[in-house]
């Protein structure tokens, strides 16, 4: 098989001793990139990309160097998700919901390890999915139209629902405060909404600010207020105790994350927040009240991972085989490709063959790489909990703001990540759901602009919203996804009230 | 993601001023590149390439680097040079026809062309019209008649917002083919020039338009076929096959140029120095590798031929969005 030999070839690059050092140094340092709130995997791409320069790294060097970047940076997310209930990019927001909750009951190295492994698997189904398929894909990526995008936003947002919290109402009305913050800037017809003037508002509310600003923030204020009132019980920190079992419990979670993530990796604009979220809120639907989804299931924290780190994968297919970024870490990657003088199209596969097998076979390697170097890392990380708040939430509330402020290097953003906080204070105080304000945030122009271009397209004409097989088998899902739970629920409740005489009934 | 506040060598200067009045400006330690947008588009490769090429020519003492700062398409970091860094003279903010498209339409509020000064341009990028290489359309006359006919016809997509550069493009070529009612005439706003051709190739909607570079890939794998190129003259090299507007009868020229401007309030001896950088540069084999690489077309200008064509270029599109309706 063609596809073989040209892999081969891909690790004959990759295994080069020097390209393996630089692709370790890469995962490196995109753990600890991944690990900083603030720092996401665009700008710890954009960041080594002179370092590349400097070091007069050859194409392929460069390239492995700055995928490993990459590939770290999305194994890192998930750290400060557990550790500290802040993520530490948004794909790992998803993380928070199971992994911090774990880390309470003094389970902190197990969900490390635990979404070290779902990471693993998630990357591997999706980096052999891309070896596989990368040109069906392709084709497949060429059939969403406008139409189609805005069917499987729907989907997202209809299985909103299901993600967190007792109470569906507080899930609604945060999606909604996301969908409105995310009307500020200049729309898609150049009419400014709600930007007063200010020019830092004309593009609209970075999500990373909004991140940060709600998460990290508001998680230093409730430290505040806490010391104030008397102190919160200091955290558990526990040895790693990880059995074949534990693995084998979360393998069906992570293989099904890892597949959904791909997919949503593949579809350029939808990305890693849409495959954590999709993997998340899918699991919790297909295993129902099995779980304890929420309050610290370990398959609460592999779904999401698996998810994200297939879609970081996933994103490769469009940005390889189409010359198209699918994220804002692949374009970084892509203008790297330009300026080592490759021509990003249909056929870098065929021209620039080294350069992308031995992308995709370093991709694999560092994938193992990473496992390797994140479960032993796991007592290290751990660790950082014995440092008592008071030490450790100035010192990332630090991070925060440098790291805020490396993106545009405005003050402005500052002030708005501050504000950010104090909202996310009052929320929380609320107990309405982060998460869907930022999903909102994330979603909102993208659904917004796909149906602006299909009603464009079609001069006016609504229809055209379910005018194809795909859009039509989207919406049935995002139907599904919507009335299931409603119908399913009080079923399964009733069945487990039966089968566990001791279990109450719990909230949806 | 260092923050070092920008040297101002107050001190040095003084010494040199009074040492010899002849000396001529030299920068001092690390000098800095603004790009406008995050990393990956095109104001951050001008900085990152341009930037490489004053090392390597050592044109800059120490190192050059890049920050950015995105917002309001570079309205942000235009705000910033007038308001915060007047009289740094190491400074060097990434331009393009995009930021004069911005200035004539008013979108940096309450700033002109004239609080900066504009200091050369390296490169252009042409502007494509293209369709997918299923499209009736074979020629760009054809596909303008079409529009006659009915503006809403051809529906466009680029990589632009509705009323930036590659909107314009179209409405350039429109109008010099004499179609009216241009403002009827559908155009999408996506993320960057790769996601609208996915959705041209893809069928979604009728016609790309965009810069020769980003259409490079598709076009060379024949999934997307370029109707015309919006330059005087046929493109060197591989792009000569590539017919003009011009020589199809429309009279249609869009050179997307790749440039800066610095802080006002600069001496002119560093302004010359900046000039002067830019002429070696252009002429250097480092850069003209950097412009075969990367689809950059001939063009440059720099002092006050630059600043002359950024201004008309500006009151051209001015006098364009207006004609449409897009400014009053």
């Amino acid at each position: 098989m063609e596809t073989l030999g040209f892999l081969i070839d891909g690790f004959g690059v990759a295994l080069a001793p020097h390209n393996l050092m630089f692709a370790l140094l890469g995962a490196f340092l995109g753990t600890l990139i991944g690990a900083l709130p603030g720092l996401g995997p665009a700008n710890g791409v954009a960041i080594l990309i002179p370092l590349a320069f400097t070091l007069g790294l050859r194409p392929e060097t460069a390239m492995i160097m700055l995928t490993a970047v990459y590939a770290g940076a999305m194994y890192g997310g998930r750290i400060s998700s557990i550790l500290l209930n802040i993520p530490g990019d948004e794909p790992a927001m998803m993380t928070c919901l199971d992994g911090y909750p774990m880390a309470q009951k003094g389970k902190a190295a197990e969900a490390l390890a635990i979404s070290a492994v779902a990471s693993f698997m998630g990357s591997l189904i999706a980096t052999v999915g891309l070896i596989l398929l990368a040109p069906i894909l392709a084709d497949f990526a060429l059939t969403f139209g406008p139409a189609e995008y805005f069917a499987l936003f729907m989907l997202a947002f209809a299985t909103l629902g299901g993600i967190t919290g007792k109470n569906p109402m507080k899930t609604v009305v945060a999606a909604a405060i996301g969908l409105m913050i995310a009307t500020v800037g200049i729309d898609n017809t150049g009419v400014q909404r709600y930007t007063f003037g200010v020019l830092e508002l004309y593009e609209g509310v970075d999500f990373i600010i909004a991140i940060v600003g709600l998460f990290a923030i508001s998680e230093l204020l409730f430290f505040i207020e806490e010391r104030a009132g008397g102190g919160k019980a200091k955290m558990v920190v526990n040895k790693l105790k990880l059995s074949w079992k534990d693995i084998r419990d979360i393998m069906p979670t992570s293989i099904r994350g890892g597949v959904l993530g791909f997919i949503a990796g593949v579809l350029p604009g939808a990305g890693a927040s849409l495959g954590s979220f999709i993997s998340y809120t899918l699991e919790k639907r297909v295993l129902g009240s099995k779980g304890s989804f929420g309050e610290g299931d370990p398959r609460g924290v592999a779904a999401p991972e698996a998810g994200n780190n297939g879609a970081s994968s996933g994103a490769l297919v469009p940005m390889l085989t189409l010359g198209v970024p699918g994220s804002g870490t692949t374009a970084v990657l892509l203008a790297l490709l330009i300026s080592l003088n490759i021509t990003p199209g249909p056929l870098m596969f065929t021209q620039n063959a080294d350069i992308v097998w031995g992308v995709i076979a370093a991709l694999l390697i560092g994938n193992f790489l990473l496992l390797v170097l994140n479960i032993p890392l796991v007592g290290i990380f751990v660790k950082l909990l014995s440092v008592p708040p008071m030490y450790l939430l100035p010192i990332v509330t630090m991070v925060a703001f440098v790291g805020i402020y490396s993106i545009s290097n405005t003050t402005f953003d500052l002030y708005f990540m501050v504000a950010f906080g104090m909202a996310g204070f009052v929320l929380r105080k609320l107990e309405i759901p982060l998460v869907p304000i930022i999903l909102g945030l994330l979603l909102g122009p993208e659904m917004e602009k796909n149906l602006r271009h299909a009603l464009d397209i079609s001069d006016g004409d609504w229809t055209v919203l379910w005018d194809s097989g795909l859009a039509i088998g989207l919406w049935v899902f995002a139907g599904l996804g919507l009335i299931l739970p409603y119908i399913l629920g009080p079923l399964l409740r009733r069945r487990m009230q039966v089968a566990a005489s001791t279990g109450g009934p719990e909230g949806d | 993601m260092s923050m070092r506040a920008p040297l101002k060598l107050f001190a040095a200067a003084t010494l040199t001023l009074t040492s010899s009045m002849a000396m001529a400006f030299e920068p001092q330690g690390k000098v800095e590149c603004l790009a406008p947008a995050d990393p990956g588009g095109g104001w951050d490769f001008t900085c990152r390439s341009v930037g490489k090429v004053m090392e390597d020519l050592d044109l800059v003492p120490r190192s050059v680097q890049t920050i950015n700062m995105a917002g309001a398409g570079g309205g942000v970091a235009y705000a910033h040079t007038v308001s915060k860094r007047a009289g740094d003279e190491q400074l060097l903010v990434a331009a393009s026809t995009a930021t004069t498209t911005r200035l004539a339409q008013g979108q940096f509020q309450g700033m002109d062309a004239d609080m900066v000064n504009w200091v050369g341009a390296l490169g252009a990028d042409y502007g494509v019209i293209a369709v997918s290489k299923d499209s009736e359309y074979q020629d760009l006359p054809s596909l303008m008649n079409a529009l006659k006919d009915d503006p809403r016809s051809v529906k466009f997509a680029g990589g632009s917002a509705k009323g930036g550069w590659d909107h314009l493009k179209v409405l350039i070529a429109a109008q010099a083919s004499g179609v009216e009612n241009l403002p009827r005439i559908p155009y999408l706003s996506y993320n960057n020039g790769g996601e609208a051709m996915t959705q041209v190739v893809g069928g979604h909607v009728d016609a790309f338009t965009g810069d020769i570079s980003e259409a490079q890939g598709f076009m060379e794998s024949g999934d997307l076929r370029v109707l015309a190129v919006l330059s005087e003259e046929r493109l060197p090299g591989e792009f000569s096959d590539i017919p003009t507007a011009r020589e199809q009868g429309i009279d249609a020229i869009g050179p997307n140029w790749r440039g800066f401007y610095m802080p006002a309030d600069v001496s002119d001896d560093a302004k010359q120095y900046w000039i002067d950088a830019m002429d070696t540069i252009y002429e250097s084999e480092e850069w003209q590798n950097v412009m075969t690489q990367n689809g950059l077309m001939p063009f440059h200008m720099s002092a006050d031929q630059f600043e002359n064509f950024v201004k008309s270029q500006i009151r051209s599109i001015e006098d364009l969005s207006k004609d449409i309706g897009l400014i009053q």
